[in-house]
């Protein structure tokens, strides 16, 4: 019972991550119909920049852990509207396999950037224990302060985004670029100042789980958005791709499957047997768990 | 000033004149290094490459190999897979090279041996420990020691130094040397009467292993066998004492990196690998490669991939100079004929496979610091 507990913590953070990322994927399907393939990069920036500003804050604090995650959300929001401004949106005319194709390059561009030794290099390096670091016993479960701290930011995070997106005013323009975009720019909708809102919304978040990412798992290289990045785009398409709530329902149910599995001697299939579920799933759900089926109208 | 500089000129192209009217090769000896110089595995690469340079040009500056100096020309495989076979066909086709130097890691040696074996070009491997890289072919040589040796070595050490009888053993599938080693630990470590109770695995490049450690924790084990490389065992000890496994965690040749500390930090306190040498090591020996390195690279003091990097170039010109002649053939018997080898790593026998027979080090981590705790005899 005890090592079940413990693996569904071990699940509930994985699974927070990966619906943090997850809802980058899905905001700007949403409002676009294309898939951000930079989004996993987006991730690993955001890590990077928690290294390089840990290093000047003070470790192990309250003010300098939530600054740094600031600062790297910040970095995220801006590189995201910065790659929708040069990359994707002197293409917005153009089919949409271009775009996705443009993705598929700035994903590369950042990573090879990134391996230059100059840069930051290709090697792993330790990420700084930005926030104060408790482990509590608590009758044969160990609690660890970071795998809460990422549960928690997570949950803040998403209802932050909910209240967002279903509350204010550029919430309600994203719902409606995302509904019908040319009735949406008909009624005096900007939809560039909607779209660049979208990436910098949907990147702080990647930034956001790039910093828990790393200070769960304390190391930070180059390529370590490509996995992680793949798992949240499939829990993107599993909890319904353009829906809030379905992606970090998705996260979270790739990240418990992948932890349980991982747990058991089925251990390197994890990733195989995730991704089966989710084929099976997507089988008998096509729109995803909590995707609406849409009918072309013609 | 003119006269004196005509003359140098004269005098520094006669030897390139006199190699190619009278010799069918040319003035350098060619040698091909392959060494993961950036990617995941870079501090192997990087630590190999600076003992195999030092080697080098310590043996130009005493006038080179049979009176001509050493061309090495190395190859970054990025730590990746496919890379070094790409490189390897290279460095034999394109530069010709008379041998290869290389990989540390037996998954990309793996890659390399069945290309020289095929074009008849020796390699020697620095460090990597599985016994199927030799098998591989008889122009396959490496020298240090093997899998069976070491993973003997932790299961001895474990069961009568750390008096360990229950044992969990974290497997990376996706690595060569990682099986391997596991394997043999567990074979002898069962043979002695000990128990594996339980055995977990995981893939190179992951980075949670938690689900595996709270199962390891769940079986109430004594130890933790992880025969890894650094990049995950240092992972691996900060997720375990995380989770509250506090048991002592050992490991092969692979955790020796100063990464291991870096990442690992506190959570690498009193836990042991073993290896292939110390610098902490009195003998004469290794105390001069020691100066000799730290001189060269501003301080830095030599690891055991630079001690082998070092130790397997020395190998390969020894191996010339006995052949008398660069014939890869030729070199290859010379090689093979070694005996009694005195390396910076100890004094090396080559037996009928082509492996290396020389003692171990057990090293265990101690004050942020990596410490020499005991040496093991073949």
């Amino acid at each position: 019972m005890t090592e079940f507990i413990q693996q569904l913590l071990n699940a509930l953070s994985l699974g927070a991550i990966y619906a943090l990322i997850a809802l980058g994927y899905t905001m700007v399907y949403g409002v676009l119909r294309f898939i951000n393939f930079a989004h996993s990069d987006v991730f690993m920036v955001g890590a990077v920049t928690g290294c390089f500003l840990g290093k000047y804050l003070p470790a192990g604090t309250w003010w300098g852990g939530l600054s740094c995650l600031l600062g790297a959300m910040i970095v995220c929001a801006l590189l995201g509207m910065l790659i929708e401004r040069l990359a994707y949106r002197p293409l917005r005319a153009s089919p949409r396999l271009n775009v996705l194709i443009t993705a598929i390059g700035v994903s590369l561009l950042l990573e090879y950037t990134f391996q230059n030794e100059h840069v930051f290099g290709a090697a792993p390096r330790a990420f700084p224990q930005i926030f104060p670091e408790v482990v509590w016993q608590v009758r044969g479960l160990t609690l660890s302060s970071n795998q809460l701290l990422v549960i928690g930011v997570a949950l803040v995070l998403m209802v932050a985004l909910q209240f967002i997106v279903f509350r204010t005013r550029i919430g309600t323009a994203m719902r409606a670029v995302s509904l019908n975009p040319r009735a949406a720019q008909l009624v005096g909708i900007n939809r560039d100042v909607v779209v660049a809102f979208t990436f910098a919304l949907g990147s702080a978040l990647a930034g956001a789980g790039g910093i828990l990412y790393a200070l769960n798992y304390q190391s930070v290289e180059p390529l370590m958005g490509v996995m992680p990045g793949l798992k949240a785009f499939v829990a993107a398409v599993l909890g319904g791709i353009g829906n809030i709530p379905g992606a970090a329902l998705g996260g979270l149910l790739i990240g418990t499957i992948e932890t349980f599995v991982g747990g058991s001697q089925l251990s390197t299939y994890k990733d195989a047997i995730a991704f089966a579920l989710l084929i099976l799933i997507l089988v008998f759900r096509p729109a995803g768990l909590l995707g609406r089926r849409t009918i072309e109208k013609v | 000033m003119s006269f004196s500089l005509r003359t140098f000129a004269r005098l520094a192209l006669l030897p390139v004149i006199s190699a190619s009217l009278f010799a069918a090769d040319v003035a350098s000896i060619k040698v091909g290094e392959i060494a993961s110089l950036t990617g995941k595995e870079a501090a192997f690469g990087q630590s190999s490459h600076k003992g195999t340079l030092l080697a080098v040009e310590e043996l130009n500056a005493a006038g080179g190999v049979l009176g001509r100096p050493i061309d090495l020309v190395t190859e970054d495989n990025q730590s990746k897979a496919g890379e070094s076979a790409t490189a390897a066909r290279k460095l034999i086709s394109r530069d010709r090279v008379t041998a290869l130097l290389g990989e540390v890691a037996s998954s990309r040696s793996l890659e390399i041996a069945p290309i020289a074996q095929s074009s008849k070009i020796p390699m020697i491997s620095p460090a990597s420990t599985n016994p199927k890289v030799t098998a591989i072919g008889n122009y396959v040589f490496r020298v240090c020691f093997i899998d069976p040796y070491q993973g003997t070595v932790m299961a001895k050490f474990a069961k009568s130094e750390l008096h360990l009888k229950k044992v969990a053993v974290l497997t990376s599938v996706s690595s060569a040397y990682s099986v391997g080693l596991a394997k043999y630990f567990k074979e002898r470590f069962t043979a002695d009467g000990g128990d594996i109770a339980i055995e977990q695995k995981y893939s190179e490049g992951d980075k949670d292993f938690r689900s595996q450690l709270t199962a390891i924790k769940a079986a109430g084990v004594e130890g933790v066998f992880v025969p890894g490389y650094y990049s995950e065992a240092a992972l691996i000890a900060k997720q375990a004492r995380e989770l509250g496994l506090t048991v002592p965690l050992f490991g092969g040749d692979g955790w020796e990196a100063p990464q291991l500390l870096e990442i690992g930090g506190a959570a690498m306190e009193g836990n042991y690998y073993s290896t292939h040498y110390s610098p902490e090591d009195n003998a004469p020996a290794v105390q001069g490669f020691v100066k000799r390195f730290k001189a060269r690279f501003g301080g830095e003091t030599p690891d055991a991939m630079a001690a082998l990097g070092y130790d397997s170039a020395v190998f390969l010109a020894d191996g010339i100079k006995r052949a008398g002649v660069t014939d890869p053939a030729a070199v290859r018997d010379a090689l093979a004929a070694t005996k009694d080898f005195a390396g910076v790593t100890g004094h090396t026998e080559i037996d009928a496979n082509r492996n290396a027979t020389k003692a171990a080090v057990i090293v265990t981590i101690k004050d942020g610091r990596f410490k020499f705790f005991q040496s093991v005899a073949p």
